[in-house]
């Protein structure tokens, strides 16, 4: 554990490092989850207004 | 499955159902595996101290930053030549995701390059080479965002990545065209590794987890892009019917 902390005089700079690399990942993923939840709220919305994909439409029985 | 099969967006989702748990877990055991031999197993460096610990971040996301543009070159190959219907949302995915590898890549330079070299940047053949890479993927962002039908906004996307591909041996090579400050390569070279075997090791595993990160985010992306799209056929539909807009027959 000691070497862990033993990071040099340029801890700050190694420090900094990880930890902007840490932000930028988890601001992308952040984005990326945030994006989805929104998606699948527009399709839940639409689904609600009763507008259907053609796929989606086609009577059942009939081969896809 | 072939590549084609995986033009139904539909079967698509449905592997990236099932690869996301997978591929994550694997993500994050690599991230664990890296992280640990980054700071407990690594030796110092005799010159640099622990400072080059910023080298299993800065090495990865370089190396992330040009396979995402390879990516999307690949893509941008498919959208034009094989009119691959998931192709131009593949190119679109992995634009923020580059951008984001470049960004850190840049970063982490930059604060590797302070108390190495005594300076945050310089004008060097690597380091503009791969922050003209940054804008190249900022300006493609852009250029999705400026056209509405994803079809068109895919095909001109598609020729600027295609023409911006040049830039990537240019940032592979400028370390031996030029005269660079930063180093030549010691990793991918002609023959072979020029690192120890105890730094290599951890670099190895943390380019691993930057591997599986990417894989994960550019699935969960596309996974976006596909129902984007469908959000935006359904509303066109919901507009057209609102607008009683007839169709041809209906018009007769």
């Amino acid at each position: 554990m000691t070497q862990l902390l033993d990071l040099g005089p340029h801890a700050g700079f190694i420090l900094a490092s990880f930890g902007i690399t840490t932000v930028v990942i988890a601001a992308l993923f952040g984005w990326i989850l945030a994006d989805h939840a929104a998606l699948k709220g527009k399709l839940a919305e639409l689904e609600r207004q009763g507008v259907r994909r053609r796929s989606g439409a086609r009577p059942s029985g009939t081969p896809s | 499955m072939a590549i084609l099969d995986l033009a139904n967006p539909t079967r698509f989702l449905s592997l990236a159902q099932r690869l996301l748990p997978w591929v994550s877990v694997a993500c994050v055991a690599a991230f664990v595996a890296g992280l640990y031999l980054t700071f407990f197993v690594a030796p110092d460096d005799y010159q640099q101290g622990a400072t080059v610990k910023i080298m299993y971040l800065h090495v990865p996301a370089a190396w992330l930053s040009m396979l995402c543009y390879s990516t999307m070159a690949l893509s941008a190959l498919g959208t034009l030549i094989w009119k691959h219907p998931l192709a131009d949302v593949s190119a679109k995915a992995a634009a923020p995701i580059g951008a984001a590898f470049t960004f850190v890549s840049l970063i982490t330079g930059s604060l590797w390059g302070k108390p190495m070299w005594g300076t945050y940047w310089v004008w060097d053949a690597r380091l503009t080479s791969v922050l003209v890479l940054f804008i190249m993927y900022l300006g493609l962002i852009a250029l999705w965002r400026t056209i509405e039908d994803p079809i068109r906004a895919g095909k001109a996307a598609a020729v600027l990545t295609l023409v911006g591909a040049i830039n990537l041996p240019i940032i592979k090579f400028s370390v031996d065209w030029w005269n660079t400050l930063h180093q030549p390569a010691s990793v991918i070279r002609m023959d072979g590794p020029t690192i120890h075997a105890s730094i290599l090791w951890p670099l190895s595993v943390m380019a691993l987890a930057f591997t599986l990160l990417f894989l994960v985010m550019h699935l969960m992306a596309m996974r976006n892009e596909i129902l984007r799209r469908r959000v935006r056929t359904l509303q066109l539909h919901a507009a057209s019917a609102r607008h009683g807009v007839a169709t041809p027959q209906a018009a007769e």
